[in-house]
């Protein structure tokens, strides 16, 4: 036995780790009775009800997907909605080429993994603060080149095909319960890779980079890996906004505004936290709803409330939650106990 | 001929993009701070010129006057409320309350003056021009902007390098600590940087005005030319920014000579291309 492993176990047996928190059992059965009525909602409720949640679950998965990125691998990026855009063009693609829109929805994720390799070649090169511009100019090099493509309609865009023949009522259940299922996939993605090997020397790189790299983490590996998956889920997330408004423009599907979206709701709702993007976008969903009648004034209020949240609450609400009552949704990390004074 | 026209206005273009990149390079040298807002600061500014034009009927070159200090005042208090407070929670603090202010700014913009195309309109001097050689003409608009910019850069450098106050700032880029120890007060310096910041932005922003159109949501694409001669040239060096932005300008003109709409994606695929096989940008520099 080396002295290195000796003095490690040693360690190990002296303290008790153990996940987070202790009411994760009870809410797991609460969040998973409040699925089940989620999932039943489309033969309980009319149909403006389904299509309003389905913009929430896409902001919620989109927000779960930066969150992910900037929370976890410290990759803050403001070029996100280059994925919604590219994800919503392949579902418009393959729908043409015959694909089954919403089989596109889970293809337009891989699409999106492979545009996303070149694109962290080039956009890694760019240390911390300037990989955020750099990737919103990468962004705006897509919407460029979608643009100039004639088949995918051009500047003005183009309608989805495929799904004229369906019933609306049944097309409008079937795109609420696909973005039910992006939303839980997202969401229970980042918990499940965050809770692996892969979040420990995430979030190992995101405390300090040079010590994680020295304690042997592959630093880019793990940053490339956090990036491809936000980049499924956000274009996955892009193709439901396509199965959901039956159209795309390239303007709107590539806009800044995405980001912004994403970036509000998980630095209102608590950056790095599981649940934060969940408590984020339900503050966003009722702000715009509240304030629908006043034009822009909504983006003004959030952008506010966005600049006092990372001023002065950089936790978020979610953070403030659990500094008051101790309870995770979603535990991710570990609590270091001395077994001696154990609780 | 016209391929040489399209380099000599891509020229004088670039010191307009070298003039507006300055405040962004400052800032991130000094204060490792990169403004999201930085464009839609500009288009304040022309906003702000078109309401006093609008509202007082002064010339152009008094509002210009006016304006330019008022930014820099501007400049100064919101590094002080603002940015001076979240620079110590790190820089994913910074740049989300420079991007939450860019929201901000362009949706009050965008309630006050309506989403309407405007230009500032700067007489007959923004339009007469000048015969250089053949078929290539000069406008004095473009001319004056980039001497301009070489003027106001060549002042930056000056102030850098020949005053106290510019010691004291490259000495609270480089260690912060440190400078402090010796009598630096860095928030003073840092308030100074971002004043000088936001008079340059504000300058550019008028000039960008005079030349073209400009709505409340122009802030965002203006931010990314900056961006990028800033990355071109070089991070940290004002002089690799004026070349970023000749490089950006001269690819830009040649890349619409060949069709318009290659306009913008010409000096983005630049721009990718320095960063994929020079990513320490043409001109690499110490930090200012």
């Amino acid at each position: 036995m080396s002295l290195s492993q000796l003095l490690t176990e040693r360690a190990a047996a002296a303290v008790d780790v153990r996940r987070a928190a202790r009411t994760s059992k009870a809410s797991g059965g609460a969040l998973l009775a409040v699925v089940v009525l989620l999932a039943a909602l489309p033969y309980v409720v009319f149909s403006d009800i389904t299509d309003t949640l389905v913009n929430f679950y896409v902001l919620v998965a989109l927000a779960s997907m930066w969150n992910l990125l900037a929370g976890f691998g410290g990759l803050v990026s403001v070029g996100q909605q280059a994925f919604v855009g590219i994800g919503a063009y392949s579902v418009i693609a393959l729908a043409d080429l015959g694909v089954q829109p919403y089989l596109a929805v889970p293809l337009a994720a891989l699409t999106c993994v492979v545009f996303a390799v070149p694109t962290s070649w080039l956009a890694f090169r760019l240390r911390g603060d300037y990989f955020a511009v750099g990737t919103w100019v990468i962004a705006e090099v897509y919407r460029l080149l979608v643009v100039r493509v004639d088949a995918l309609g051009g500047a003005s865009g183009k309608g989805l095909a495929g799904l004229s023949g369906l019933d609306p009522a049944l097309r409008g259940a079937l795109t609420y319960w696909v973005a039910l299922a992006l939303t839980l996939a997202t969401v229970g993605g980042c918990y499940l890779l965050l809770r692996g090997r892969v979040g420990l020397s995430l979030m190992a790189v995101r405390d300090e980079e040079t010590a994680a790299s020295a304690a042997g983490i592959d630093v880019t590996r793990a940053k490339r890996i956090v990036y491809l998956v936000s980049a499924a889920g956000t274009g996955a997330a892009g193709g439901v906004i396509t199965i959901s408004s039956l159209s795309v423009n390239p303007d709107a599907i590539f806009n800044v505004q995405w980001s912004a979206y994403m970036i509000f709701i998980v630095v209102i709702g608590g950056i790095g936290f599981v649940e934060g993007p969940l408590l984020g976008a339900v503050v966003f969903f009722a702000l715009q709803q509240l304030l629908a009648d006043y034009g822009s004034w909504y983006l003004v209020l959030l952008g506010a409330v966005g600049i006092a949240a990372a001023r002065w609450l950089p936790g978020g609400l979610w953070g403030l939650v659990r500094d008051r009552t101790g309870l995770s949704l979603f535990p991710v990390g570990y609590y270091v106990r001395d077994p001696g004074h154990a609780r | 001929m016209q391929w040489f026209n399209a380099v000599v206005q891509g020229l004088l273009l670039g010191g307009l993009y070298a003039l507006f990149a300055t405040g962004l390079s400052l800032m991130f040298g000094v204060m490792r701070i990169v403004n999201l807002a930085h464009g839609d600061l500009a288009v304040v500014a022309s906003f702000l010129a078109l309401a006093l034009v609008g509202g007082t009927g002064l010339p152009l070159w008094v509002v210009i006057v006016v304006t330019v200090p008022l930014f820099a005042v501007l400049g100064y208090l919101t590094q002080r409320v603002l940015l001076q407070g979240s620079l110590s929670s790190g820089p994913l603090a910074t740049l989300l309350v420079t991007f939450g202010l860019s929201i901000v700014l362009q949706n009050v913009l965008l309630e006050i003056f309506s989403a309407d195309t405007r230009t500032l309109d700067g007489g007959s001097f923004a339009t007469s021009s000048f015969q250089l050689a053949g078929s290539v003409t000069v406008g004095w608009l473009p001319l004056v902007t980039f001497l301009l910019a070489c003027a106001v850069l060549a002042g930056i450098q000056v102030f850098l390098t020949r005053t106290g106050l510019g010691r004291m700032l490259r000495a609270s880029s480089d260690d912060r600590e440190t400078a402090n120890l010796v009598g630096a007060d860095s928030r003073h310096v840092y308030g100074v940087a971002t004043a000088i910041a936001f008079a340059t932005v504000a300058l550019a922003g008028l000039m960008f005005a005079v030349r073209s159109s400009f709505d409340p949501a122009t802030g965002p694409s203006r931010l990314i030319f900056a961006f990028e001669a800033v990355v071109i040239g070089g991070l940290g060096s004002l002089w690799g920014t004026l070349l970023g932005g000749i490089v950006l300008g001269v690819t830009q003109s040649l890349g619409s000579q060949i069709d318009p709409a290659m306009t913008l994606l010409a000096g983005h695929l630049v721009f990718l291309a320095v960063l994929a096989f020079r990513p320490q940008g043409l001109l690499a520099g110490r930090t200012t």
